[in-house]
């Protein structure tokens, strides 16, 4: 095949930088801005860099909003339990959608993917009746409860193919020495699809916190349970919105989240895109 | 005995179908019923004070309003172009991260930001992009004097559109992107070899070869961006709460005002299931092409 001509390189080069350009924009801006000081955000015209860049921020910003530490904490603990009763629902549903033929099986896993279609906001108004009904406004269950639901199907989608990957006659030879299909599935099964059902959670729980937004500001009036997203809105005060520090809690936020993901993005990508691709 | 047992069809349905229970269970609860009962709520005036079966009226109002089409009409433009670009973005993006240029896996992980950040927190730093006073658009504007002063993009209508929709394009090129990625990938390389040996230049082998190769893909692609676009709410919430006077008022932020800023559950169900129904009808058609690709590449 040919080789990159050099003028071609440099266009090359070029155009990623102006791509890269559009996707780091913002959380440059948002970086840049919990850097400065708060007089100095207001100050106009826009300076591009100046002396008095510092850190600050990202120490006041916890006297600030006291809860702050606990909106992370809400944050993480939700995803974290969302993404736990997720895998509990899609763990035997997704290898049962592998392993058996039964009626309905192609037609179910269509609705699955309709599911995903109708995002939450669109049945917002039963669901709030229906949280209110069971008396689970403003708690944690209003958030995880409906979070639950939205992360199952792509989940099912995602770990019946790595389920699909493993080789039936392990399970035949196992179910000839005597053992059961529970047995199975937890011996044989489970072990085996570890860094599928690890990719299956860290997709639900990235889905997790990122919905977590819509169904705070409907479902949660309570600050002891906000998640991080809608507890930034804190910075807004009475007198002056607080922008460098709210940037800062923002970028505080989201950096762990971001962490797990570099280190796994590669088993996420590949999951992912595996099914999409094949059909 | 045992393998009988294996091979006995009841026990395996029993089992299938005991094993996708609850989740199946759970779904028809939180999705399945909601759904329902939207349609029941849009037939009623239901609000916080009670409700009383009203018949059509919710949706004669909706449909005879001229507010409510012109909604429907900007959420409709709002969606086509935010679709167009995220797909004509995500495919520059893929073909440059595609070619065989040093730092590439890198530039792949780089990508992904977007996709991976809460919406609402990404929608927050353009927020501060698109501010008049301190963000860096209208400071680089004023620097190159295309602004004569600070100018607030969120502020004006046709800007805040704009804007609402960069910021969708934004959070929705890294999927799109790596989708593409992942089908250009997927296409054998003899194909390439052997359009490389007959002449064909780069612009030609990506126009006859990855284009045509990557169709389903792209029609999977642009619907399941469609219906997010469609449905998209976060971004407007946070950056514009539909304004300034309406804007960018697309279907979903209407329903939610007025089923949850204004707790008229008849009046927002209703559009509600107008939305189902317009998402349905994309979803159908969606379908229907794919069905129709699927039997040009089977029968030749």
């Amino acid at each position: 095949m040919d080789k990159y001509s050099l003028p071609l390189k440099i266009f090359l080069y070029l155009s990623i930088t102006v791509f890269f350009i559009f996707i780091l924009l913002p959380f440059v801006e948002m970086f840049y801005a919990s850097l400065r000081p708060l007089k100095h955000i207001f100050r106009s015209p826009y300076q591009f860099y100046s002396d008095d860049l510092s850190f600050w921020a990202y120490r006041e910003m916890w006297n600030t909003v006291p809860l702050l530490g606990r909106y992370i904490f809400n944050s993480f603990f939700m995803a974290i339990t969302v993404t736990f009763f997720t895998l509990l629902f899609v763990i035997p549903a997704a290898y049962s959608y592998a392993r058996f033929n039964f009626p309905f099986k192609q037609g179910s896993l269509w609705v699955l993917l309709a599911v995903n279609m109708f995002s939450g906001a669109v049945l917002l108004i039963p669901l709030f009746k229906l949280l209110r009904y069971f008396d689970l406004l403003n708690t944690y269950f209003a958030m995880i409860v409906p979070g639950i639901a939205f992360c199952i199907p792509t989940s099912i989608w995602l770990l019946k193919a790595y389920f699909e990957k493993i080789p039936v006659e392990l399970e035949e030879a196992a179910y000839c020495d005597g053992a059961s299909r529970m047995d199975i599935l937890f011996r044989i099964i489970a072990p085996l699809s570890t860094p599928g059902i690890a990719v299956t959670a860290i997709y639900a729980f990235i889905q997790a916190y990122a919905q977590q937004f819509l169904f705070a500001i409907t479902f949660n009036s309570i600050r002891e349970y906000m998640p991080i997203v809608s507890g930034l809105t804190e910075f807004i005060g009475y007198q002056s919105v607080k922008w460098n520090e709210m940037m800062a809690a923002s970028i505080v936020g989201v950096f762990p989240v971001l962490i797990v993901f570099i280190f796994l993005q590669k088993y996420i990508v590949e999951g992912l895109t595996a099914g999409a691709v094949k059909n | 005995m045992k393998k009988n047992k294996l091979n006995s069809y009841n026990s395996q349905f029993f089992l299938a179908y005991i094993l996708i229970a609850p989740a199946v269970i759970y779904l028809l609860c939180i999705v399945g019923w909601p759904l329902i009962e939207t349609f029941r709520l849009s037939f009623t005036n239901s609000s916080i004070a009670g409700e009383d079966y009203v018949g059509f009226e919710n949706y004669e109002k909706l449909l005879s309003s001229s507010k409510f089409s012109k909604i429907a009409i900007r959420t409709f433009v709002w969606t086509f172009f935010s679709v167009l670009l995220k797909l004509i973005i995500g495919m520059i993006g893929a073909v440059l991260l595609n070619a065989s240029l040093r730092g590439r896996s890198f530039f792949r992980i780089l990508v992904l930001p977007p996709w991976v950040v809460p919406i609402a927190i990404g929608a927050l730093g353009w927020m501060w992009v698109y501010n008049g006073h301190f963000g860096i658009l209208s400071g680089i504007g004023i620097r190159l004097g295309i602004l004569d002063g600070p100018f607030s993009f969120l502020a004006y209508k046709n800007s805040a559109f704009i804007a609402t929709m960069v910021t969708d394009i934004w959070v929705g090129v890294p999927f799109v992107t790596l989708f593409f990625l992942a089908g250009m990938q997927a296409i054998p390389r003899d194909l390439y070899e052997a359009a490389y040996c007959d002449g064909a230049g780069r612009f030609s082998r990506w126009y006859h070869i990855t284009l045509p190769q990557l169709t389903p893909v792209i029609i999977t692609m642009s619907l399941i961006s469609a219906v997010s676009t469609f449905v998209s709410f976060d971004i407007i919430y946070i950056l514009t709460e539909g304004g300034p006077r309406g804007a960018t008022t697309t279907l979903i932020i209407d329903t939610y005002k007025m089923a949850l800023g204004n707790y008229k559950f008849g009046k927002g169900s209703a559009r509600a299931v107008m939305i189902v129904i317009m998402i349905s009808t994309f979803a159908i058609a969606y379908f229907y092409l794919l069905s129709r690709i699927n039997k040009k590449v089977s029968h030749g």
